[in-house]
């Protein structure tokens, strides 16, 4: 038995059901614990006061922002090569949820920019590479909702996003180029022995694993909406040609 | 494809309308901003760069959704689509008579309105050589944008949503080149990359583009 099986609609319903619930519970535990964590007991950064506090909604956010971006890319690339129609619904399910992570890493970002740089908003690099994001998924939702036909809709949205992804990151370099940012560089990377101290590191990776889950299960919960969607439009069309 | 083009270039000069249209609407873009900004000469020649190139990537928009749309309509695009000359052809050459009759005389008109804005005389050759190089990288994403959404009843609006995020790389560089030139710093290296944009999109949007009419059409 391949893995291309769960993507049978049936399937994939079967499964879902029981998952749904406890990848729920476990993002909830998993933010519940992390943002505790990280709120009330972690000290102060001896630079930045309790406003870094905020990291702990900011990073995990910004990160599950482009990771959206990338599994609608890979459920495209799925659409298009094996037709999966769990996988076209998927990546329709995952974009909303992508802008609302976009815009709670610009919202807190802003936040915490206040008081460390003295501006909600700069024209930075980063900052605004992340305003071009949320503009890629407006578009890629807009033409989601203008089509009818829904696979006409999923083949066109998947070559958008194909192209949006590459001058999404054409983007990003030309920005760096453009000006020169208040926002560090990056912090976190999978290559480093530490990268910061552990004290904040632990609680992080808690809200990170978290947002990680909480994506899972918005991205499922909103897929198993569109299956059974797209079920009551064939049973109306049926009903209506009977 | 040479008949295509030059049937597309007949239509664009002899249908009234679309030639014209892009160029005034350029000018008046460009009026406004002093009225919005203020007259101060300094300012005027200090944001003059921007203004140009985004007035020019509006302008370029604004003609795009004639690309496909009348020819979808009564049905040349099916017909274009069983002939022998291959989509991706087809897409390119409608690309390219867009920019000629809307990239490249917008590229003639900057110099004009770049006086207007008392734009710094060190800019000039940048202005001419970015937007030379940067407008067919406009038409040809605009190509794909219009292929697209030519099966939507009202896509105009939606079909900015979709480019403009497009346009920003090719905006940078272009406007980016213009003010480094302004300055008297050296341009080269965003002219390359403009350049190396420009071609990356002629040399892979005709295929998406293609990809997706054939979707339009099925």
């Amino acid at each position: 038995m391949s893995m291309w099986e769960y993507a049978n609609p049936r399937r994939f319903m079967g499964w879902t059901r029981p998952v749904l619930p406890w990848s729920f519970a476990l993002a909830g535990l998993c933010l519940t614990v992390g943002l505790i964590w990280g709120f009330f007991f972690t000290p102060d950064d001896f630079r930045q006061g309790s406003t870094v506090k905020i990291i702990y909604l900011h990073v995990p956010a910004a990160l599950m922002a482009i990771n959206a971006w990338i599994m609608m890319l890979v459920a495209s690339l799925i659409w298009v090569i094996r037709r999966h129609h769990v996988s076209a619904l998927a990546a329709r399910a995952a974009a909303p949820v992508g802008v609302v992570f976009t815009l709670i890493a610009l919202f807190t970002g802003g936040i915490w920019g206040q008081p460390m740089w003295g501006t909600y908003w700069a024209w930075d690099p980063r900052l605004t590479s992340f305003l071009i994001l949320f503009l890629f998924y407006l578009g890629y939702i807009a033409l989601w909702e203008a089509i009818e036909d829904p696979d006409t809709a999923a083949d066109l949205t998947s070559v958008l996003c194909m192209v949006g992804s590459v001058f999404a990151i054409l983007s990003r370099y030309a920005v760096l180029f453009w000006n020169q940012g208040l926002h560090q560089g990056a912090t976190l990377s999978l290559d480093k022995e530490e990268n910061i101290s552990d004290v904040f590191w632990f609680p992080l990776l808690v809200c990170i694993a978290g947002f990680v889950l909480l994506f899972i299960a918005l991205v499922l919960m909103r897929t198993r909406t569109e299956i059974r969607a797209r079920r009551i439009r064939a049973l109306q069309a049926r009903a209506r040609r009977a | 494809m040479i008949a295509l083009l030059l049937r597309d270039l007949r239509l664009a000069f002899r249908a009234g309308g679309g030639f014209g249209l892009g160029l005034a609407f350029f000018l008046i873009v460009v009026v406004l901003v002093p009225f919005g900004v203020g007259p101060e000469t300094e300012l005027l020649s200090r944001i003059a760069p921007g203004i140009l190139w985004v007035a020019s990537l509006l302008a370029a928009l604004l003609s795009l959704d004639r690309i496909f749309a009348l020819d979808f309509e009564d049905g040349s695009l099916s017909l274009l689509a069983t002939s022998p000359l291959p989509m991706e052809g087809a897409a390119l050459m409608k690309a390219l008579a867009h920019w000629i009759t809307t990239g490249l005389p917008l590229t003639l008109a900057a110099p004009a309105l770049g006086f207007l804005l008392s734009l710094a005389p060190e800019a000039y050759a940048y202005l001419l050589i970015s937007l030379l190089l940067g407008t067919p990288a406009l038409s040809m994403i605009g190509t794909f944008g219009a292929a697209l959404t030519v099966g939507i009843r009202r896509g105009g609006l939606l079909l900015s949503l979709l480019v403009l995020p497009l346009y920003v790389p090719t905006l940078i560089f272009g406007a980016e080149a213009v003010r480094r030139g302004a300055d008297g710093l050296d341009p080269a290296g965003a002219l390359m990359l403009m350049a190396g944009i420009t071609a990356g999109c002629f040399a892979l949007l005709p295929f998406a583009t293609a990809a997706v009419l054939r979707i339009n059409l099925r």
